[in-house]
C-alpha cells in the first residue's frame, strides 16, 4: 500500500516512498508464494481419502485372510458368520449382488437406451426439456425412498401375479433399483447419441433409410462406445447400491437361483454386520472388510473399464 | 441381380415404415416410464403418509408409540450435519477446484489427480461408511457423533463438489483474468477478486445439489451406526444423533410388526422430498438468476 500522507514540512524522498511500498508488497508477495502449496495440500486431500480407504480395507482384509483361508472365502457356498462352527464363504453374497444386478439392468438397459433414443433422435426441442429434468429428479429421489416403495409396494403387487414370491425377495428390489438407473443410462447413451454428427444420420436418410432404420444402423454403432459405457457405469451404481437391497432383500444367506426368494448382497451383508454389534477383532468384524474390499474392487474394475470403452472406442468427428 | 417386383417393393415400403413408426412410440413410452414411476411414487408416498403429517409430528421426540412418535430430533440431526457438510466441502472442493485449474501445471500430477478424483465418484457410499466408521469413529475415536458422520458425508461428496467448481471455473472467460493481470492485480488478487465471485453462482448451485444427495444418503451412516435408540435433541456436533433418513430406514423395517410405522415412514419421506424440493429449487434459481454467460 503506499502511503498518501506525506511529511508536508520536509522534502518528499523518492526512495523512502518505494521502500515503504515494498514493505507492504513482501506480505502481499508472501500470501502469493504460500498460496499455492496451501491450496495443493487441500487437493491432496483427495488422494487421501483413496489412500484411506485402500489402507483401511487392506489392512484389516489381510487380517481375515489370516483366519479365513483365501480360497475358502471365495468357493465357498456357506455364510454362516454368527454360528456356533462359523463358516465363510463369500459366494451367496456374490449371487445376490450379481442377481440383483442383472434383474436391474433387464430394466435399465432397455427402457434406459430406449429412452435415449426418444430424447437424442425424436423429441422436439420442447419435449427434451421437459422429460430431461424430470428424469434427474428420477435420480435425485433418495435410495432409501425406493427401498421404502419397493418393500411397501412393489413386493405386494408383484405378489399378487407371483403367490410364491416371500415378503423379502430378490426381485423386487433388483427392478426397483433398474428404474433407480434408467436416468443415468439415458442421460449417458443420450450424450453420446447427440454427439454424431448430423451428416451421417442425412447421409443415411438420403440413401432412403427410414428413421428406425437412421437410429440403429447409424447412429447407435456411432454412439456404441458411449452406450456400453453408460451400461458399465449402471452395473458398477447396482453392484454399490445398499438401501434398496438391504430393505427389500433381507438378510437370509441363500446361494440360489431362484429369484422369489430372499438373497443378502454384500452392501447388505455389511450393513447387517455394523448394525449388529460385532466386537472389534473378531472374525465376523474383519469379514466385513473382506466383503467391502471384495466391493470396492468389483465397482473400481467396472468404473475402469467404462473410461477405457469410452476412451479407447471413441470416435471423433 | 435379383429384381423386386413393385409390388413386394411397396409391400416392403410399407413394413419399413410401419416398424419406424411404430418403434417411434415405444420409445416415446420408455421415456414417459420414468414420469409414470416417479408419479406412482409419489401418490403412494402422499397417500400413506400425509395422515400423520402434523405439527405434533414434526416438532415431537422420537417415540416407540406410533401416535406419539414425532421428528424434530432427525430434523435437527440433519440440520446439524449441514453444519458440518457444507463448509467442509465448500472450503476442501472449491480449495481443490482453484489448485487443479489455476495453479498446478497441466501434467503427470494434475491428471492423476483428475483420474483419482473421478474414480472417487465412483466409489459405493457403503464404502465411504466403512473408511468414517474406521478413521473418524474408531481410531480417532470421535464415536457416532455429528462431526463423525459429516466428515465420513463429507469425502462422500467431495468429487461431486469439486468437478462442479472445476466446471464453474473454467467457465469464466480468459478475458476477464487478463484484464485483472493487465491492471497490475498478482494471481491470487485475481482469483479472490474476479474468478471466484463470477465463478460462485456456478459453485453455489453445486454444492446445494451435493448437499442435497449428502441429505438423502443413508448407507454410510448406517455403517457408522446410528442407533434406533430413543436419543436427546443434538445440540452440537459433538453430539450423537440421528438423521431423516435413518428414520425412515429403522421405521420401514419395523413396519411388518407394527403397521403404523409405515406411516410414520412415508410421513417423515415427504418431509425429506419437500427439504430436498426446497433446496433443488434454490439451486435452480441460482443459477438461472445469478449466472451471468459470458
Amino acid at each position: 500500500m503506499i502511503n498518501h500522507e506525506l511529511p508536508k514540512s520536509e522534502k518528499v524522498n523518492i526512495r523512502d516512498m518505494i521502500d515503504q511500498n515494498q514493505r507492504g508488497n513482501s506480505i502481499r508477495r508472501r500470501i502469493e508464494r504460500l498460496i499455492p502449496s496451501f491450496l495443493a495440500i487441500i487437493a491432496s486431500l483427495s488422494v487421501l481419502t483413496t489412500i484411506g480407504i485402500i489402507w483401511t480395507l487392506l489392512s484389516e482384509t489381510v487380517e481375515f485372510f489370516k483366519r479365513v483361508p483365501f480360497l475358502d472365502f471365495y468357493t465357498g457356498t456357506v455364510l454362516k458368520p454368527l454360528s456356533q462352527n462359523p463358516e465363510f464363504g463369500v459366494l451367496p453374497l456374490l449371487m445376490g449382488t450379481v442377481t440383483s444386478s442383472l434383474i436391474a439392468m433387464a430394466v435399465a438397459a432397455p427402457i434406459g437406451l430406449m429412452a435415449a433414443i426418444y430424447l437424442s433422435e425424436y423429441a422436439s426441442p420442447k419435449v427434451r426439456k421437459v422429460v430431461k429434468p424430470v428424469l434427474e429428479l428420477l435420480a435425485g429421489v433418495p435410495t432409501i425412498v425406493y427401498g421404502f416403495f419397493a418393500f411397501t409396494f412393489v413386493t405386494p403387487l408383484l405378489r399378487e401375479f407371483i403367490p410364491s414370491l416371500q415378503a423379502t425377495n430378490i426381485l423386487s428390489p433388483g427392478l426397483v433399483m433398474g428404474v433407480m438407473i434408467i436416468p443415468m443410462i439415458a442421460s449417458l447413451s443420450e450424450d453420446a447419441m447427440s454427439s454424431v454428427p448430423n451428416s451421417m444420420r442425412e447421409g443415411a436418410s438420403g440413401l432412403g433409410a427410414t428413421k428406425l432404420e437412421v437410429t440403429c444402423k447409424v447412429v447407435i454403432p456411432a454412439a456404441l462406445s458411449g452406450i456400453i459405457a453408460s451400461f458399465v457405469l449402471g452395473i458398477s451404481r447396482a453392484i454399490g447400491e445398499t438401501m434398496i437391497v438391504t430393505i427389500a432383500s433381507g438378510s437370509t444367506k441363500n446361494f440360489t437361483f431362484d429369484l422369489t426368494q430372499s438373497m443378502q448382497t454384500m452392501t447388505a451383508y455389511i450393513v447387517e454386520v455394523t448394525g449388529g454389534d460385532a466386537a472389534s477383532g473378531s472374525t465376523v468384524y474383519y469379514s466385513l472388510y473382506a466383503v467391502a474390499m471384495t466391493l470396492f474392487v468389483f465397482t473400481l474394475v467396472m468404473n475402469l473399464i467404462a473410461r477405457a470403452v469410452s476412451k479407447k472406442f471413441r470416435e471423433e468427428y | 441381380m435379383n429384381q423386386l417386383s413393385e409390388k413386394q417393393h411397396m409391400r416392403r415400403t410399407k413394413r419399413r415404415l410401419f416398424l419406424s413408426r411404430f418403434s417411434k412410440s415405444i420409445f416415446m413410452l420408455s421415456a414417459f416410464f420414468g414420469l409414470f414411476f416417479l408419479a406412482v411414487l409419489l401418490v403412494k408416498v402422499v397417500t400413506e403418509g400425509i395422515g400423520s403429517v402434523n405439527f405434533d409430528f414434526l416438532t415431537g421426540k422420537l417415540s416407540t408409540q406410533p401416535e406419539r412418535a414425532g421428528i424434530m430430533g432427525a430434523i435437527l440431526g440433519t440440520f446439524w450435519l449441514m453444519l458440518v457438510v457444507a463448509p467442509v466441502t465448500m472450503f476442501v472442493g472449491v480449495g481443490t477446484a482453484i489448485y487443479l485449474e489455476m495453479y498446478a501445471k497441466k501434467g503427470r500430477l494434475v491428471s492423476f489427480i483428475q483420474t483419482n478424483i473421478s474414480n472417487l465418484a465412483g466409489v459405493p457410499s457403503i464404502v465411504y461408511g466403512i473408511l468414517g466408521l474406521t478413521v473418524f469413529v474408531r481410531v480417532l475415536d470421535l464415536g457416532n457423533i455429528v462431526l463423525a458422520g459429516g466428515l465420513t458425508m463429507s469425502l462422500l461428496i467431495l468429487p461431486i463438489v469439486i468437478v462442479a467448481s472445476q466446471e464453474a471455473i473454467r467457465s469464466i472467460p480468459f478475458f476477464l483474468s487478463e484484464a485483472a493481470y493487465g491492471l497490475g492485480a498478482t494471481k491470487w488478487q485475481t482469483i479472490q477478486r474476479i474468478i471466484l465471485p463470477a465463478a460462485l453462482p456456478g459453485i453455489l448451485t453445486g454444492a446445494i445439489l451435493s448437499l442435497s444427495r449428502a441429505i438423502g444418503e443413508t448407507a454410510p451412516l448406517v455403517v457408522i451406526g446410528i442407533p434406533a435408540l430413543l436419543i436427546p435433541f443434538p445440540g452440537s456436533i459433538m453430539d450423537r444423533f440421528t438423521v431423516l433418513p435413518m428414520q425412515i430406514y429403522y421405521w420401514t423395517l419395523d413396519a411388518s410388526l407394527v403397521a403404523e410405522y409405515a406411516n410414520l415412514a412415508a410421513a417423515t419421506i415427504i418431509v425429506l422430498l419437500v427439504a430436498l424440493f426446497i433446496l433443488n429449487s434454490t439451486a435452480i434459481i441460482i443459477r438461472n438468476k445469478f449466472q451471468r454467460v459470458f
